[in-house]
């Protein structure tokens, strides 16, 4: 057994692929770890069974996978969104303005613009981007030219959209009596027969959305000419200065692409029935979801699929178990699982070092002990 | 006769090459001795080993005869083994104390004790002659005085055994000789030293005994009064270097490149650093820029390539002005860049080298459509260049450079500008951290490529070099261009007068 466990390990530490999913896998299983002890600190005779409802409990029917599917859509994109700015070298904190950004972008023009017939959904995804792409832009820029760290940029630029945007909400598209209107039918997401496959009848294509924009953001970045800017720019700005790549540009450009698709989770969040429009003095904590989406996918497009689906996939877990705990405990667990598991760095450093001892083998990460050329 | 250091039967694999394999290396008590051997050699594993950064597969360490365990640098402390590495790791911002006593603090009641930290590093400095002042930042001193602290440093924490790795790469000629002086005062009061150099000079002026490497594997060790230069080179490479470079006379033909009265400022001092040059590169010749490090030949090679801003007088390339040009632009219309600092310019690290190695082209068409990378171009291109350049690596094209030695870093970027194939090559120091093999065929290149046609200009601070490669040579003191010199008639002795500043040309 100890000598599988070994030989498995020395097959891992061959692939640096193969190491990251095994750090991931291993953080969640930290992560679930931590839950349950925590579980079993609070009140032991439930925890095996708190346990089995959080990790299985989504599996019972298909309304829960419909749900965890539905819900991972906004998480997937603003993980995509701060994985894919991570590539390129910048934090990008400001997901959720982004997100707030893009879902009144969307919104508006769902209310409003009902003359435009069959495209009106696709305008109003289009709108969301948009949203989000502007409120990128703004830390882009700062950093680019006035070298203002993005991530204080971009938390001021939460506050600012959590608030201008209650207030425009409030001016736009709000009834006369105070209360939030839903997006006309004709720029609602649609179901395809999702809603039947899943009997779950807020189920839309939200998360087909999100796939496909993860293949996308996936193929720019590993087959492109593009791609392999914005990555030399992520890895080392002088020598992509040196290379000649306008390493500025770059810089806008990742942070309107990764706002545009934290806006886009703002549209596939909204335009829906299910949840309305709140006006609200909280951000929205999918923006922050997906900072832990990206950590636990290690920056990796395709990871982050997995990723967000685990995420949601806990969340629902949570919500069922709350016949076991109160609602309270259970979202501070489900949140100890989720930031546990985006610890996966750190357990990737942990595996090498164990990897090393285990094989003397060294795994080229060995970023620690620096240059020794 | 008891020896300090006894690394015996040395083993250490990585994932596709023997860095090492059964290597032995015994340092005796109070002696120099130099480690020599080819890039990729295995040299800095080696060290690596023995200061605990890396843990060999096989094989005994013993430190004054015992048999020891080192599993990380504190354990090599604990032994009395300390190592300076050949970039070094200092804090910037700190003083020199605060950076020798980093990791090492003397504490009194959670409070540091700086006094007693300043008392003793005063005290080392004296006894080493290393003038060091201990209340300077390390922004303000000078590359040698930045070496010396981290033997302040090693010193500090009561090493008896020290390995430098490469420490005269990035030195001055002054620089060395003082450093050389260092060693010895060491070795004096009985501190034993491991040496690694490519420069078989200074093995011979500074070393007793010399161990030498191939390819992972343990060659001879030798008593360096007993061995000439070329016997080490020998062993080393596997077979006879050259050290005479057939040189024909150059077939000079037009100007390609041309500045004119111009000033570079930089950005990181404010100050203006090139002061008023003008010169002409032709093809078909060498011309090197000759000088003290630091008078400003790396700005005038950064506005050259458009890295700095110029902001008097312009350049001209193939007659087009390309003063405010961008730094692709001036690539793209000709200009090749071997940049001084290879890791910051000159790769990107955490890149594969089949990735690095595209990094001038990768946009052009041979590397890509419509927008999507050529994956099998960009292996064979690689793959290609490793042949010709004799790259030297664990799992070739997917190499992460930053596992690559330090020699090989250097030919990955050689290669890829070389191969560019403009008609001006800008090469900074071409050959720092190369071996003899490698320096000895990149100076033959060098010379392919001017008598090719190609214009080159050479910045180097060794005046072998300069001597052995350039058919002119523009002397650079404080930003200014002193004077053009032609090799054949100028001295050493003379050139070194100009260098200094103590005599100017009045021709230029
Ligand atoms: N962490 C690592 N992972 C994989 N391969 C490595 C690693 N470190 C070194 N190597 C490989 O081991 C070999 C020896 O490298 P080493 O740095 O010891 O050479 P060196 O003799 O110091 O060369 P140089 O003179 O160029 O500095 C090289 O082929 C290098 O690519
Ligand atoms: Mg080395």
């Amino acid at each position: 057994m100890n000598k599988l466990w070994t030989r498995t390990l020395e097959a891992v530490a061959k692939k640096p692929n193969a190491i990251n999913i095994m750090s991931s896998l291993l953080a969640i299983v930290g992560g679930l770890l931590f839950g349950f002890i925590l579980m079993l600190i609070i009140n032991p005779n439930l925890a095996f069974y708190g346990l089995y409802r959080i990790t299985v409990g989504p599996l019972s029917s298909m309304r829960d996978i419909g749900w965890v599917l539905r819900n991972a859509a906004p998480i997937l994109l603003t993980g995509l969104s701060v994985a894919f700015a991570f590539r390129t070298g910048l934090f990008n904190i400001g997901a959720t303005g982004q997100l707030t950004v893009g879902a009144f972008f969307a919104l508006y023009v769902g209310v409003n613009w009902t003359w435009l017939g069959p495209a009106h959904l696709w305008v109003a995804l289009l709108a969301a981007m948009l949203g989000g792409a502007l409120w990128g832009a703004i830390p882009g820029l700062l950093k680019a030219f006035r070298n203002v760290h993005e991530v204080v940029a971009s938390i001021m630029l939460n506050y600012i959209a959590l608030h201008m945007i209650n207030l425009m909400v409030r001016m736009t598209i709000y009834h006369p009596d105070e209360r939030a209107l839903y997006p006309a039918s004709s720029a609602r997401l649609p179901s395809w027969g999702l809603e039947s496959v899943f009997s779950f009848p807020g189920m839309n294509i939200g998360i087909l959305i999100a796939l496909l924009m993860a293949f996308i953001i996936h193929l720019v970045l590993n087959k492109t000419v593009f791609g392999y800017e914005l990555k030399s720019v992520g890895l080392s700005r002088p020598a992509a200065r040196y290379a000649g790549i306008n390493e500025k540009s770059r810089v806008v450009y990742s942070m309107i692409i990764a706002g545009s698709i934290a806006g886009l989770a703002g549209g596939v969040m909204f335009l829906t029935t299910g949840i309305p429009f709140r006006l609200s003095n909280v951000l929205l904590m999918q923006g922050f979801t997906g900072i832990a989406v990206a950590l636990l996918a290690l920056s990796a497009p395709l990871g982050v699929i997995f990723a967000a689906l685990f995420f949601s996939w806990i969340t629902r877990g949570g919500n069922l178990a709350d016949r076991a705990y109160d609602p309270e405990l259970i979202e501070i667990i489900v949140a100890v699982i989720i930031y546990f598991s985006a610890l996966s760095l750190f357990m990737k450093q942990v595996l090498a070092d164990f990897v090393k001892r285990r094989t003397k083998e060294d795994v080229q990460l060995h970023e620690s002990q620096g240059d020794v050329s | 006769m008891e020896y300090a250091i006894e690394m015996l039967d040395i083993t250490k694999e990585f994932p596709g090459i023997k860095a090492n394999d059964q290597v032995t290396l015994k340092v005796k008590k109070g002696e120099i001795h130099a480690l020599l051997g080819e890039n990729g050699a295995g040299k800095s594993t080696l060290m690596s080993i023995l200061f605990g950064l890396y843990k060999a597969d096989t094989g005994t360490i013993k430190v004054n005869g015992e048999t020891v365990t080192i599993d990380n640098p504190n354990d090599a402390n604990a032994l009395g083994i300390g190592m300076v590495h050949q970039h070094f790791k200092l804090v910037d911002r700190f003083t020199v104390t605060q950076n020798i006593i980093l990791g090492y603090e003397d504490t009194r009641h959670g409070f540091l004790r700086y006094d007693a930290a300043n008392e003793k590093i005063k005290q080392l400095s004296e006894q080493y002659r290393l003038n060091v002042d201990p209340h300077a930042y390390i922004e303000d001193i000078s590359v040698g005085q930045q070496q010396r602290v981290e033997i302040l440093k090693t010193l500090y924490r009561e090493a008896d055994i020290l390995i430098l790795d490469e420490p005269t790469a990035s030195l001055t000629p002054q620089e060395i000789k003082e450093l050389m002086s260092i060693m010895r005062n060491m070795t004096k009061e009985g501190k034993s030293i491991v040496f690694i150099t490519h420069k078989l000079e200074e093995i011979r002026q500074v070393a007793d005994r010399c161990t030498i490497l191939r390819k992972g594997k343990h060659i001879d060790t030798v008593n360096v009064k007993d061995t000439t230069n070329e016997q080490l080179a020998e062993k080393m490479v596997g077979r006879k270097v050259l050290f005479d470079l057939d040189k024909k006379t150059a077939k000079v033909k037009d100007a390609v490149l041309e500045m004119r009265h111009a000033s570079v400022l930089s950005p990181v001092t404010k100050q203006q650093v090139v002061k008023d040059v003008s010169f002409t590169l032709k093809k078909g010749e060498i011309l090197c820029i000759a000088g003290i490090e630091g008078n400003g030949q790396s700005e005038l090679v950064y506005g050259l390539t458009g890295m700095y801003p110029i902001i008097k007088g312009n350049v001209t390339l193939h007659g087009e002005d390309i003063t405010k040009s961008s730094i692709r632009k001036r690539s793209v219309t000709g200009l090749s860049h071997i940049p001084e600092d290879r890791h910051k310019h000159g790769l990107i690290l955490d890149f594969t080298l089949e990735y690095n190695l595209i990094m001038q082209s990768y946009f052009t068409e041979a590397f890509q459509k419509r927008g999507f990378l050529k994956f099998d171009a960009i292996r064979e291109h690689a793959q290609e260049l490793i042949e010709r350049f004799d790259i030297r690596t664990s799992a070739g094209p997917v190499t992460m450079v930053r596992s690559m030695s330090g020699g090989n870093q250097q030919k990955a970027i050689l290669g890829r500008e070389i191969e560019r194939d403009t008609d001006v090559l800008i090469a900074v120091q071409p050959t720092r951290g190369l071996d003899v093999g490698a320096i000895e065929y990149i100076h033959r290149e060098l010379l392919a490529q001017r008598d090719k046609g190609k214009a080159v200009l050479l910045v180097s601070y060794e005046l072998d070099e300069v001597f052995n490669l350039s058919d002119r040579i523009l002397v650079m003191y404080e930003g200014e261009n002193v004077g053009v010199f032609d090799p054949e008639t100028i001295t050493e002795q003379e050139l070194g007068l100009y260098m200094a500043g103590s005599k100017r040309s009045e021709a230029s």
